[in-house]
């Protein structure tokens, strides 16, 4: 049996698991990673060299009220930039999103149960 | 069995005689159709989060139990740790451009910008170095506080993912300058690129709450 009709019992690809894909964001794929050339990549590390600037401010300017909001905020920004974008978590199978996530809102939820058991922000 | 039209030239059958250097497209053979190395590499960051994440909250926890030893307000040197962090932030550039190259079957682009990656990695662990020898000279060490302990275990195992990073980083920068991965070589690098970004994103959150919240 030639390599050809052995390959006739590999199940049809689009039969199999649903991977959760864009079937949008698939057409400009290949290999699984869509082509983006590199000024993509740098326009993102330049709006997180931008956010760290700004971040690094904050602890010489006063900011009042809106400090911890602040800060907090853009350190969210700047976890779910590289996540999505350099990671690939946006244009890549929402099963790897899943698994990331669940680890890290479980981690979220215990730690911030166990600050709120010792009362970290009484 | 009845033959089945294929065109031989197709990835499919490609993959199935093991051609080592062939595209393979998100529809792998597996169970689920997507990279068992990739599901792996996800399902192991996400248990890096309640890693971090307990090793977070406890220095929140004892950030202010310094025993009357110089705390975080005395300690930290803001410009020092801010250029730490622009440097590994941008070592996440270099690291996705080192993805990109690979993924456009470019293995010197590709070894350079790992290289680099490596070198921004070891700038970090040097100023971590620094920073940590210069505490101990204050007079703060491991078992001074439960603060110190909290701390130097956070950035202590942040700095050896760091440097357990460059190591994957330099050893897969001279397998690829001497051609010696055989097989899909873009998803090795994205691997190793996955967890480098890791490494950078817990830095982003041990900058913010640990750096720059006041104590």
């Amino acid at each position: 049996m030639s390599a050809v009709t052995e390959h006739a019992d590999v199940p049809e690809p689009d039969a199999g698991f649903d991977t959760g894909h864009d079937t949008d964001a698939v057409e400009e794929v290949d290999e699984g990673q869509p082509h983006r050339p590199d000024i993509y990549y740098i326009k993102i590390a330049v709006f997180l060299a931008i956010l760290t600037a700004l971040e690094t401010t904050t602890y010489w300017v006063d900011f009042g009220p809106f400090f911890l909001p602040a800060l907090l905020g853009m350190m969210v920004v700047k976890f779910f930039t590289v996540v999505l974008f350099f990671m690939h978590l946006k244009e890549d199978s929402k099963i790897f999103g899943m698994l990331f996530y669940m680890g890290l809102g479980l981690a979220v939820a215990i730690y911030v149960v166990m600050l709120l058991c010792f009362q970290f922000f009484a | 069995m009845a033959d089945i039209a294929v065109d031989p030239t197709s990835e499919h059958v490609a993959d199935h005689v093991g051609e080592p250097h062939v595209a393979h497209h998100d529809h792998l053979h597996t169970s689920t159709g997507l990279s068992n190395n990739k599901l792996a590499m996800w399902l192991f960051l996400g248990s890096e989060c309640l890693l971090f994440g307990g090793l977070i909250a406890t220095y929140m926890l004892y950030r202010g139990r310094n025993n009357g030893k110089p705390g975080p307000d005395q300690l930290w040197d803001i410009p020092l740790t801010s250029v730490s962090a622009f440097v590994l932030l941008m070592s996440s550039l270099t690291m996705v451009l080192a993805v990109s190259a690979a993924h456009a079957h470019d293995d010197r682009r590709t070894t350079i910008w790992l290289s680099v990656t490596g070198l921004l990695g070891a700038t970090f662990v040097g100023a971590q170095v620094y920073e940590f020898t210069s505490f101990y000279h204050e007079g703060v060490g491991f078992t001074t506080s439960l603060f110190s302990s909290s701390f130097f275990t956070l950035t202590g195992f942040h700095g050896a993912h760091v440097t357990i990073g460059i190591i994957m980083l330099m050893a897969l920068a001279g397998l690829i300058s001497r051609d010696k991965i055989h097989g899909n070589k873009a998803e090795v690098v994205e691997l190793v690129g996955l967890y480098w970004h890791f490494v950078d994103i817990v830095w982003i959150i041990i900058f913010t709450l640990v750096y720059l919240i006041p104590a």
